[in-house]
């Protein structure tokens, strides 16, 4: 599930309606979530959550659900 | 008119400042009243400029060609200050050649020291500028990313391929991260140095020093004030609309 706080930061930086920030939206899956809009979504999350995320776990990214995952490794439940 | 650049609250980081030019460049930072962070790969060098630099700056020891420990120390800066308003990429090593005894240590070695070193460090500090880059209005504040070059890599050199396209090589990821992060407030630009007097220039044989020195048009070598003089520049706001260039400081050096 996704939670009201990681789904804000999501609807947020994409632009988008909270009730599209589903648990399987992906990235290049719909145009407001290109290339740009991730490095926006990274800093985004990092301002958040207080962290700096790995490159290779911005690249791993590729949904709302992977998202969790990866905040899940630096501690963050959300 | 006077003009006095203040970087006062400015946050910036020198690759290769234990000595030279970086050095230099840490010093007229710092007396500008930026906060420097100063790199090399010795600690106690770091720290005697330190010393001699007073509250402004402080040491950040790590080697550039290893990108695990640039990435540890940009996760240090985002713990200690979460800001970093001005990257100067510095370290370089030269190594000349003829191309049949060139070695593919010393390619690997020149590359990740002057060109891969350079990707790195732009890639965890853009995003940290990005970050500190908004002020509380939500305008762009912006950023300087300053890479060292030579004007080797521009004009090329007898002995130098090796040198030369690392230097090249930065000459091209400048002009392209102008681009990229032009509309994050951030400006890139490099510094193409002639013939500095550095530990890099004092080991030349005197008789290609000598060559060296007459090609220079203004008949002086440069000093490291010369070069950041010009990243003082790059650094400040009097340069708030100048990005992706190459800006030569060699007193008229032809190669
Ligand atoms: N001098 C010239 O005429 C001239 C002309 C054109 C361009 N340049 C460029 O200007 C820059 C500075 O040169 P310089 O003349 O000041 O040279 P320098 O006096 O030899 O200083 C080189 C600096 O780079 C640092 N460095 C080297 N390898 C490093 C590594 N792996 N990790 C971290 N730091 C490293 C050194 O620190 P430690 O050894 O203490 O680690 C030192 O602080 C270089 O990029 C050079 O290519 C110089």
């Amino acid at each position: 599930m996704t939670t009201e706080r990681l789904k804000v930061v999501f609807a947020e930086a994409l632009g988008l309606p909270a009730e599209k920030i589903t648990d399987d939206l992906a990235y290049n899956s719909i145009k407001e979530w290109d290339s740009t809009a991730h490095m926006i979504l990274v800093a985004a999350l990092e301002d958040t959550f207080d962290v700096m995320l790995d490159t290779d776990d911005i690249i791993d990214m590729s949904s709302v659900a992977k998202a969790r995952e990866i905040l899940k490794k630096y501690d963050i439940e959300c | 008119m006077t003009i006095q650049i203040d970087l006062t609250g400015k946050v910036a980081l020198v690759t290769g400042a234990s000595r030279g030019i970086g050095a230099e460049i840490a010093r007229v930072f710092a007396r500008a009243g930026a906060h420097v962070f100063v790199n090399g790969r010795n600690e106690q060098t770091l720290q005697e400029l330190c010393s001699e630099l007073g509250g402004n700056a402080e040491p950040l020891a790590f080697d550039v060609c290893d990108p695990k420990a640039i990435k540890e120390a940009f996760q240090k800066l985002f713990k200690q200050t979460k800001q970093l308003d001005i990257l100067v990429n510095n370290a370089g090593i030269l190594d000349d050649a003829l191309i049949g005894m060139v070695t593919e240590a010393q390619v690997e070695r020149t590359f990740a020291t002057n060109t891969f070193s350079v990707l790195y460090t732009s890639q965890y500090g853009s995003r940290l500028m990005q970050r500190s880059s908004r002020d509380s209005s939500g305008n762009a504040k912006g950023g300087s990313i300053i890479n060292v070059s030579s004007i080797i890599g521009r004009v090329g050199n007898h002995g130098q391929a090796v040198y030369a396209g690392s230097k090249a090589a930065v000459i091209g990821i400048t002009q392209s991260l102008a681009k990229e992060l032009a509309g994050s407030g951030i400006r890139v630009n490099a510094i193409a140095p002639g013939f500095i007097d550095t530990d890099m220039t004092r080991t030349i044989p005197e008789d290609k020093y000598k060559e060296r020195m007459s090609s220079i048009a203004m008949k002086r070598i440069g000093t490291p004030e010369d070069i950041a003089n010009t990243a003082l520049f790059l650094a400040s706001d009097l340069a708030s609309y100048v990005t992706g260039q190459v800006i030569g400081v060699d007193g008229g050096m032809l190669i």
